[in-house]
């Protein structure tokens, strides 16, 4: 499994949300501890691209061992790609949360949202890391 | 003073004080004043045992049953021939008696039997995927709706009368619950569903459509016609299909079918009180991570062995509640195993001969009665007809000791004199002579 961390350079959101952003596109994802939480997942399904998301809303689903968990927007957009290749292999999510466990891309509605997430320092704090 | 017990008066005390407290009152002492009693209740006086068996026995001997006279009553459940080896195997302690069964390091035997009895279901409705069981037909029926409704979002239901109205029934109480509504479409002047009108009532806003097989009347349905209907607007399509007719009947899958649900009475369960049965619920594999109910997987443990756990338990057993699939939590095992003894012991070969006799005998018996037809055409296990002075026809066969069979009447209103006669394996061919012979008798008269 994969080591604790919370890159600089993403934005975090309170339900344990990640996102990458770049110019008016971002990539989406869940933290390390949520992952941590869920335990090795078993399932997940893909939206549909071109999906319209709203930030704060569950998007998808995510199936572990223990629980079938929503998946929260940190920002709102246009789905347009997801992460197919965990059809196969959930487990990246839980090995490589930031890298190969992505979830979705999307095209961004309101690039101003970006400014109500957290930093990687204010994100450990919230969780009692910092 | 209860005598359920064995606790004494002196037991009491000694309780009581080891807890300081003097009396029984002081127990309730958090129960506020104004929703007590204050007064023993209503009931009479306790028996003895032998009173109670002398009294029960009493009680018992006013109810008729399927071994005092001969029936010719189905209407959704069956008196067919239950194998003396169904009681040897469901009697054993390690079957009977325990509850909730399903840590795999003690419990693979109950395990196995899950699969194997989730392995039939598949194989006779033709259907990849089968839980290991619900409570019975009809509440199967309301979880396909459910299922529909989560997978489409859709609001309708559609269902000819076809279906069994204890089926319709739970269907409507369910959706009620959810908000959806249900459509029920008319059957032909055959007793068959409308092929058309319920085309017809399909539409956009469709989460399932529900059809039966065999219907209520016994009649074989042409399942192609409905099923192209409810594929053009995405409707999932729901058949209700009896599990032993399965023997010599097309299996649902044929037909496109998502979802195929249906009662289990019929295999290896007796009559009984009308229960306790088993449903059966078996769907397409896209649908496996919205199947109600408990399904039992195969896997391997850590030195390699085969072995057999629940899984999928995060959608029915360790859920949240807004993630459910269903609210089932549970699974009518034994009877389920009853089932599978049932089927192991007819086999592959036995339940297409079983079937092929009740095909023969009903078809055998409808002309023997020599009575008007609602449904006309291919027909197994049962069927419908018209009788002049139903009313005098049920008095004399029951004093004969012979049900004729269930009054349509009470479901379908327009068929008011019509009787359903249901044909098994147990009803010989004398039987069923003397049973047209008893119609003819009242219609001579």
């Amino acid at each position: 499994m994969s080591s604790e961390e919370y890159p600089d350079g993403l934005l975090y959101h309170a339900e344990h949300d990640w996102a990458r952003v770049d110019g008016d596109t971002a990539t989406l994802g869940i933290t390390w501890f949520a992952q941590d939480q869920l335990g090795e997942l078993v399932f997940f399904d893909p939206p549909a691209v071109g999906t319209q998301i709203q930030k704060d809303t569950a998007y998808a689903e995510v199936e572990s061992v223990k629980a079938v968990s929503d998946v929260i927007a940190p920002l709102s957009g246009e789905i347009t790609e997801a992460n197919e290749a965990l059809g196969d292999t959930p487990e990246k999510v839980n090995e490589d949360p930031y890298g190969e466990g992505w979830l979705v891309k999307i095209r961004l509605s309101d690039q101003g949202e970006a400014d109500q997430l957290m930093d990687a320092a204010a994100y450990r704090q919230h969780i009692g890391r910092g | 003073m209860s005598h359920y017990t064995s606790v004494t008066e002196e037991d009491r005390r000694e309780m009581l004080a080891a807890i300081g407290l003097s009396s029984m009152e002081e127990l309730f002492a958090c129960i506020p004043e104004g929703v007590r009693l204050r007064r023993e209740l209503d009931l009479p006086a306790g028996m003895a045992e032998q009173e109670v068996y002398e009294h029960l026995a009493a009680l018992a001997a006013r109810n008729r049953d399927a071994d005092a006279e001969v029936t010719f009553m189905g209407a959704g459940m069956y008196d067919h021939y239950v194998p003396a080896i169904v009681d040897a195997v469901i009697l054993r302690s390690e079957f009977l008696t325990p509850y909730t069964p399903y840590q795999p390091e003690v419990s693979q035997g109950t395990l196995q039997v899950m699969f194997e009895f989730q392995t039939a279901i598949s194989e006779l409705t033709g259907l990849p995927v089968s839980n290991a069981s619900v409570y019975e037909g009809p509440s199967a029926v309301a979880a396909a709706g459910y299922m529909a409704k989560l997978e489409t979002g859709r609001r309708k239901f559609v269902t000819s009368r076809g279906v069994h109205p204890h089926s319709r029934a739970a269907l409507e109480t369910h959706a009620a619950g959810f908000g959806s509504q249900v459509v029920e479409t008319a059957l032909d002047d055959h007793g068959a569903t409308d092929a058309e009108a319920l085309a017809a009532a399909i539409d956009d806003d469709t989460a399932a459509v529900f059809i039966q097989q065999p219907n209520f009347l016994g009649t074989v349905e042409e399942l192609g016609a409905v099923a192209e209907a409810a594929k053009r607007t995405g409707a999932l399509f729901v058949v209700a299909a009896d599990p032993l007719t399965l023997g010599i009947l097309e299996p649902p899958a044929s037909f496109g079918a998502d979802i195929c649900v249906g009662e289990g009475q019929s295999l290896g369960n007796r009559l009984d009180f009308g229960g306790p049965s088993f449903g059966f619920f078996a769907a397409s594999d896209k649908y496996i991570r919205r199947m109600p109910g408990r399904i039992a997987g195969e896997t391997v443990d850590v030195d390699g062995r085969r072995g057999f756990v629940l899984t999928l338990q995060t959608r029915e057993q360790h859920i949240r509640r807004e993630k459910a699939t269903h609210n089932i939590c549970t699974a009518q095992a034994l009877n389920a195993l009853a089932g599978t003894v049932y089927l192991s012991w007819l086999g592959k070969q036995g339940i297409v001969e079983l079937g092929k006799l009740m095909l023969q005998r009903t078809h055998y018996a409808r002309e023997a009665l020599g009575l008007e037809k609602i449904n006309p055409g291919p027909v197994v296990r049962e069927f419908a007809v018209r009788v002049p002075d139903l009313d005098g026809v049920m008095e004399r066969a029951r004093e004969a000791g012979v049900n004729p069979g269930y009054r349509l009447g009470r479901d379908y209103p327009e068929l008011s004199d019509g009787l359903l006669v249901a044909i098994t394996e147990r009803r010989t061919k004398e039987q069923i002579d003397r049973l047209a012979s008893l119609v003819h008798a009242e219609v001579a008269a």
